[in-house]
């Protein structure tokens, strides 16, 4: 008794000094003018490039790295590590050349070999890199990759320590905006060979970006600061970066309204309102490269060779009325399956996008019993999506917007997120199916090449003979308007099959501190921390 | 006594291997796996990282790559933290909810037991109605309404608190989950002390204290105390239940970086070895302090180790 209450006297203790302790202790947002605080809302996996995919692990990965080519902050595409390059006339050979100052945060020189060894190990099938394939238009690249032929041989080649040569096996218009992403940074192979496995943890990476790691707690928070050695450390204002993984996203806003975060990674729907009126311009809002949308399993009936019940279903759908009062935060309808501001793009839009929602119910109710179905012979239809609020609300005005328009009966079923994935992908129990796509690069090919017959995120199981010769007509130009009339035309031989039905449009939110500048909208959504400064508080 | 000691260690071995069995065959018959993403991978790039895992194999090849590890003390790597180990993670993370549970219990203890106290001495006055009102209260909200309503408080209006952990240096960052954690449980215990203390109030040998002249604190601190810690004594096993439960909602709510939340993300994200690392873990820790306590049993009382 006596030992538990000597015990007890010590937790007071603990309890008292953490009260009193707590008045001066906190490390918030206010208290130096170079650390920048940002919100991350999912932890990344590694911050080995190849063992990741999640957009969270790139968005630290580009404060860490630099590919050939980066974006500008309003992002435009600009120099990287190489400050120039040159493309064949047949579009198949890129050469660059490297800067002279470039270096790695240990003071080594970045050379066009660490940039060969890195791609090398990119494709290499014992990387099992996650975005091996991103590369896949380089020469030998799918070869190497299923494991027919050896990674020396890929079509990348030091010409001399500051040039580069990518080879491809056909044009590749996009390759530049590929090339800025983490998955093409170089890596140091002394690093590597170092340290095995481990050669990506803080004390031990090495990298060629504005800033170095310097601590990672997992669950937590990962600080990265200046790296003295980089070609543009001068224009680099801000010393240090913690990026907070903060998982929920009231956590995250009540940690920026408590001046603990300059950047918020997202802003939760159930708050939209309150913050636009009470923080104004501090919420940016602007369009972001990602589609919001129902597949149909076109395996099975009921969608199986029957496009005007696809159809008839897609046009039911009130875009309008969904955006402005289920999804809240500045979406805008879908009518394409490529969002606007893709560069060098104009979608497609459905035939039916100019008429008003009446008139669309009106042609979806004929389509609806052209396809054998009326009010005494309803189609029963299931409809499957990850368990959270916004799909579940969205879920449930469009079942009650097919009721009555329709009569259509739908059985709504909420599913874990990686049971939907494992449905969605063996076709055999989904009918419809929520989904969304993220472009990874600023091109409509990122939208399109995901309904090919052989991409694996073709999750409704489109096949078409026409949109696959359409795009492979595309692939072969050099000629980037011709390429552009291709893709258009196949994206409204697709939108004309109703394979999915998009919705809406992602937009990108954060609020952003009135302290941060130089911050710029972007539908790519990336924002370098190096290309930012804080103000001092007032 | 060694050798009955020695027994039941034996004993615990087959139990641990059951819940390793059964978990293992739990996370891997979950649909979906630890590399499945809303961003499919393309089918080659898919099979090479299956086999860098040893995803491909069979799952009783898994299962003894996965149990040979185990025995030289190697909890594999995490699927989704690749740069971390299983047994890393489980070092960081346990750690922080000890310390976050242990506060968060002494915490409800001295505010509960003193609490409860007050109300017994002024029964249906005034301090009794406002100890239980806040008591009912505590009772009724749930962590995930307290959180939030502490935080927009004492964090986003006052600014005295920090309204997360990552990046605060100093232990202020504890206060708020603590209280959280502690809060429910701090009104359970005030009601329990409450009622006992009453009851033993009224018992004769208190009356008989009163009438040597002993004044209320000293009664209470001597005669009174002790006795009416009993139901409380007997609460702690729930309560100690209570804050481990609660606090996987905590640091998912405060962006703590405890086992609870390492537990929650691991079995939404299918992180085989980290799930069962977890559950390997806390399956050891039950199986040893129910070990601790038997042998205790055993010492205490001859009878239980003739059995």
């Amino acid at each position: 008794m006596l030992h538990a209450m000597q015990h007890n006297r010590l937790l007071i203790c603990i309890v008292a000094l953490s009260v009193v302790a707590g008045c001066g202790g906190s490390g918030g947002a206010g208290d130096a003018t170079s650390i920048l605080h940002r919100g991350l809302s999912t932890e990344p996996e590694s911050l080995d490039a190849h063992k990741t995919q999640s957009i969270q692990a790139a968005i630290v990965l580009r404060d860490l790295g630099e590919g050939l080519a980066a974006y500008t902050a309003n992002g435009e595409l600009t120099a990287g590590a190489a400050e120039r390059w040159e493309v064949s006339d047949d579009g198949l050979q890129y050469t660059f050349h490297l800067r002279a100052n470039a270096k790695w945060s240990n003071g080594d020189e970045v050379t066009a070999e660490h940039f060969v060894f890195a791609l090398r190990r990119l494709v290499s099938p014992d990387t099992a890199a996650f975005y091996a394939q991103f590369l896949g238009d380089v020469r030998y690249a799918k070869a190497i990759i299923s494991g027919a032929k050896e990674a020396a041989s890929l079509g990348v080649a030091a010409l001399d320590e500051r040039t580069l040569l990518i080879t491809l096996e056909r044009p590749t218009p996009y390759l530049l905006n590929l090339l800025t992403h983490p998955a093409t940074f170089p890596m140091h192979p002394g690093a590597i060979a170092e340290y095995g496995e481990s050669f990506a943890r803080a004390g031990k990476l090495v990298t060629n970006g504005a800033y170095r790691l310097v601590e990672w707690i997992p669950g937590s928070v990962i600080t990265l600061r200046r790296n003295e050695h980089y070609w543009n450390n001068a224009q680099t204002a801000i010393d240090e970066v913690q990026h907070h993984v903060l998982t929920q996203e009231m956590t995250e806003l009540a940690r920026y309204r408590a001046g603990e975060l300059h950047i918020t990674s997202s802003v939760p729907p159930d708050s939209f309102a309150q913050v636009r009126t009470e923080l104004g311009d501090q919420l940016r809002v602007f369009p972001s490269l990602g589609v919001y949308y129902y597949g149909y399993n076109l395996t099975k009936p009921p969608f199986r060779n029957n496009p005007e019940l696809r159809q008839a279903l897609s046009m039911a759908i009130d875009r309008e009325l969904l955006v402005e009062k289920i999804t809240l935060r500045g979406e805008s309808p879908a009518y394409s399956w490529v969002p606007p501001g893709v560069h060098n793009y104009q979608p497609t839009v459905f035939s039916y996008a100019p008429l008003t929602q009446d008139e669309r119910n009106n042609i979806a109710r004929g389509l609806y019993q052209d396809a054998g179905y009326s009010e005494e012979h309803p189609l029963r239809v299931e409809l499957r999506y990850n368990t959270s609020d916004t799909q579940q609300r969205i879920a449930v005005a469009i079942e009650s917007m097919w009721r009555d328009v329709l009569g259509v009966k739908t059985t709504l079923i909420n599913e874990e997120f990686q049971v939907l994935l494992a449905n969605m992908r063996d076709r055999e129990v989904t009918q419809v199916f929520r989904s969304s796509w993220l472009g990874d690069y600023d091109d409509a090919h990122t939208f399109l090449s995901i309904m090919q017959p052989e991409n694996a995120a073709n999750m409704p199981g489109y096949v078409s003979e026409e949109y696959d010769s359409l795009m492979e007509r595309a692939a072969g130009q050099v000629d980037l308007d011709r390429r552009r009339l291709f893709l258009e035309e196949a994206e409204r031989v697709m939108l004309a099959d109703h394979p999915v039905i998009p919705i809406y449009f992602y937009v990108n939110k954060h609020l952003v501190s009135p302290r941060v500048l130089g911050w710029g909208d972007n539908v790519l959504d990336y924002h370098y921390s190096h290309h930012l400064s804080l103000k001092a508080a007032e | 006594m060694l050798r009955y000691a020695l027994l039941r260690l034996l004993g615990a071995i087959p139990t641990l291997l059951l819940v390793i069995v059964l978990a293992f065959l739990m996370v891997h018959a979950a649909p979906g796996g630890p590399f499945d993403d809303e961003r499919v991978l393309p089918t080659d790039v898919a099979a090479n990282i299956q086999a860098a895992y040893h995803l491909d194999e069979s799952l009783p090849q898994q299962f003894f790559r996965y149990m040979s590890g185990l025995l030289r003390g190697d909890l594999g790597p995490s699927y989704r933290y690749r740069d971390y180990s299983v047994s890393e993670l489980i070092g960081r993370g346990f750690p922080i909810s000890l310390q976050l549970g242990a506060l968060a219990m002494a915490l409800a203890l001295i505010v509960g037991v003193s609490a409860g106290t007050l109300a017994a001495l002024r029964q249906n006055k005034l301090p009794d109605r406002i100890v239980m009102f806040f008591a009912m209260t505590g009772i009724s909200i749930p962590v995930f309404v307290i959180a939030p309503v502490l935080v927009l408080l004492f964090a986003v209006k006052l600014h005295w608190l920090p309204a997360g952990w990552s990046g605060v240096t100093g232990p202020a960052k504890f206060i708020l989950p603590v209280i959280t954690l502690a809060l429910p449980q701090i009104a359970y215990i005030a009601r329990l002390t409450r009622a006992s203390m009453i009851d033993i109030l009224g018992r004769d040998f208190i009356r008989t204290a009163r009438a040597q002249g002993l004044g209320t604190a000293t009664i209470i601190r001597v005669h009174a105390l002790k006795p009416a810690m009993l139901p409380v004594l007997s609460y702690m096993g729930p309560a100690i239940a209570a804050i481990v439960t609660g606090s996987v909602v905590v640091e998912e709510v405060f962006g703590i970086p405890g086992l609870g939340q390492f537990f929650v993300r691991g079995a939404g994200n299918r992180d085989y070895t980290l799930v069962l690392g977890i559950v390997i873990f806390y399956a050891t820790l039950i199986v040893s302090l129910n070990l601790v306590v038997d042998v205790l049993y055993g010492a205490l009382d001859p009878r239980v180790r003739r059995r």
